[in-house]
């Protein structure tokens, strides 16, 4: 621990560790650099499942400077849009690799935030003292939510233009205000220029910047708590006698050279999508919404992107509009509830019984199935086990206070195993 | 005047202060709220539109754009009229009591003129557009099938006045829109009654 403790204000001499004493009166950068890296312990045990975190800020910040340099070319019209976008895929120069880096990114986001929130799943990093954490993570996936739907409209190709219309539309489920409601979000009779105009100002605007203070506030509390880890045990019951975490270690230099070798494997299969496969077989781009927005022909098979599939396949399954709009907020809703839903003495899966891991194999199940199914058309057997899978869905959260307090636990270490 | 602090002063303060300026915030927000809502613009371009439906043969259906949205003009024939009444079992609304049209399509046929239907054609579900499907008994609707309007989206079935079978996702009937006749051959979708001939 040497260096985290050596590298202080007026290490050094010569010309710029002053100028560096002169920033440090001024500016508390090595109070903060010490805080947030060299003296901030994290777990010694975190496992590859450790990587999403960091990996979702590397895409965050991809997302926002390969944003900022679409907009330069990108035109927010109803006239304009759809061509402007295959000018920046033709006649801007490295203008495609600037889009599909964007377009790849925003399934890359999502694949990194339910990968963090299934660690979450598994380690108990909801319960306390994390549950404000959990609930900022949350408010940051719902924000994204609306900024990849608000990103997914501006290329005004026919699913945007009808991905729009749906999704608008479930507000007007809403008894008594609904048809107003739309109205107002749209700004128009029906999806328009206007809607397009006021989604972009969202998109790079409003959202983003929610998104990054939802960052921040989430880094804060975790600073705060402190990281959970793959044996859920609180690293600061036992410290040595300068007051450090036993089981923890620096997280600089520690664990920025060990995510630095994540976001190495993150950016190989990255780039692989965006040379090789940037549609990914109308997986990440489809196909639809390489025609123009047509407000009189609806596509024959309407399909949110993946990301959004799992509510969808929900939402379908519902014979009645107010039930299925309401049953498909409600699936997002819940994950708010999980700190107090789980009852069990344990955090990680590792200490936990047979019950609570059939659980939760199930309902990862459901999730993947449900994916698959909200791209299906909603017709005869896809409907049926689109509700079978919802059934299971509800019940992971529905039946959480049950299980996980009958569930058999096994005891849990008093300091971290560590396999090294 | 003492010195001492009154708490139940500053309390009270500290609460009127707050209120204020809660009023005053909210009266802030409300130009930016309203500034979302349809501009004038949006609703010169939604003023009602005149369609000629003189080459509108029995049994077909043409579609006109209003406010962007489709609307269906059909012409129907005695048989489409007569299959009404038999599909009344099978839907939610017959007697479109929950669904939203002019008060003077609020009958049987959901019509000013039985033969001619106007309707927005966009699904009470969520909002796609339901394709036609008029041959009777073929199709995603089955054997027994009346004709109608068959949402690929979701599943949502109509019949030939836009009334949702039961089963469907959608909630109500498709909406009617305000319209009128200018003439025998001409309609006015938008406006519940048409300018008089020879005033315009």
């Amino acid at each position: 621990m040497a260096t985290a403790t050596e590298r202080t204000a007026g290490a050094g001499s010569g010309r710029w560790s002053a100028i560096y004493r002169w920033i440090d009166a001024r500016l508390p950068v090595t109070e903060f650099w010490k805080a947030q890296m060299t003296e901030y312990y994290a777990p010694k045990n975190f496992n590859i499942w450790y990587y999403f975190g960091s990996l979702a800020l590397l895409v965050l910040v991809l997302q926002i400077v390969t944003g900022i340099f679409l907009t330069m070319s990108y035109k927010p019209s109803e006239a304009e849009a759809f061509g402007s976008i295959e000018y920046i895929m033709r006649d801007v120069e490295w203008g495609w690799l600037i889009r599909y880096i964007h377009s790849t990114g925003a399934s890359a986001f999502f694949i990194v935030v339910y990968l963090h929130m299934l660690r979450g799943l598994m380690y108990g990093s909801y319960k306390n003292p994390r549950e404000l954490l959990w609930i900022i993570g949350m408010l940051i996936y719902v924000s994204l939510m609306a900024e990849a739907f608000f990103g997914y409209v501006l290329p005004w190709g026919n699913m945007s233009f009808w991905g729009a219309q749906v999704i608008v539309s479930l507000f007007g489920a809403i008894p008594g205000v609904g048809p107003d409601l739309v109205e107002w979000i749209r700004g128009d009779y029906s999806i328009s220029d206007v809607t397009l105009n006021r989604f972009f100002a969202l998109h790079v605007a409003a959202v983003p910047l929610v998104l990054i203070m939802l960052v921040v506030v989430h880094l804060s509390a975790l600073r705060e708590v402190g990281s959970n880890n793959p044996d859920g045990i609180e690293i600061k019951k036992h410290k040595d006698s300068k007051g450090k975490p036993l089981d923890g270690i620096p997280f600089h230099p520690y664990y920025t050279y060990k995510d630095l070798v994540g976001v190495g494997v993150f950016l190989i299969l990255f780039a692989g999508v965006i040379f090789f496969a940037p549609t990914l077989g109308g997986l990440f781009l489809e196909k639809p919404n390489f025609e123009p927005a047509n407000a009189l022909n609806t596509p024959e098979h309407i399909a949110p992107v993946w990301y959004f599939t799992p509510y969808y396949a929900i939402l379908r399954a519902v014979p009645d509009k107010l039930t299925g709009a309401a049953l498909m907020a409600a699936a997002v809703v819940l994950f708010f509830f999980l700190p107090w839903l789980d009852r069990s003495p344990v955090k990680s899966i590792r200490y936990r019984g047979w019950l609570f891991k059939l659980f939760l194999a199930a309902f990862v199940v459901a999730f993947i199935g449900l994916g698959y199914l909200g791209m299906q058309p909603a017709q005869g057997s896809y409907v049926i086990a689109a509700r079978v899978l919802s059934v299971v869905y509800f019940l992971f959260f529905l039946l959480m206070p049950w299980y996980t307090r009958v569930d058999k636990t096994r005891p849990v270490p008093d300091r971290v195993t560590y396999h090294a | 005047m003492s010195d001492e602090v009154d708490p139940s002063r500053r309390q009270f303060l500290t609460a009127a202060t707050m209120a204020t300026g809660a009023i005053g915030a909210v009266f802030a927000v409300a130009p930016f709220v309203a500034s979302w809502k349809p501009s004038a613009r949006a609703m010169a371009l939604g003023a009602p539109v005149e369609v000629d439906i003189s080459k509108l043969e029995a049994g077909a259906m043409m579609t006109v754009q209003w406010r962007r949205q489709p609307i269906w003009i059909v012409h129907r024939t005695k048989e489409m009229l007569d299959r009404l009444q038999v599909n009344d079992p099978r839907l939610k609304d017959p007697k479109s009591e929950n669904s939203d049209q002019p008060s003077y399509a609020r009958n049987e046929e959901r019509a000013r003129k039985p033969e001619y239907l106007v309707l927005i054609g966009t699904c009470t579900h969520l909002g796609c557009l339901p394709k036609q499907r008029f041959a009777v008994g073929v199709g995603e609707g089955g054997p027994d099938w009346p004709g109608g309007w068959f949402c690929v989206c979701h599943g949502s079935r109509f019949d030939l006045a836009g009334r949702v079978f039961d089963g469907s996702p959608a909630p109500v009937n498709l909406r009617v829109p305000p319209y009128d006749f200018i003439s025998d051959t001409r309609i006015l979708v938008g406006a519940d009654a048409a300018p008089k001939k020879g005033v315009a």
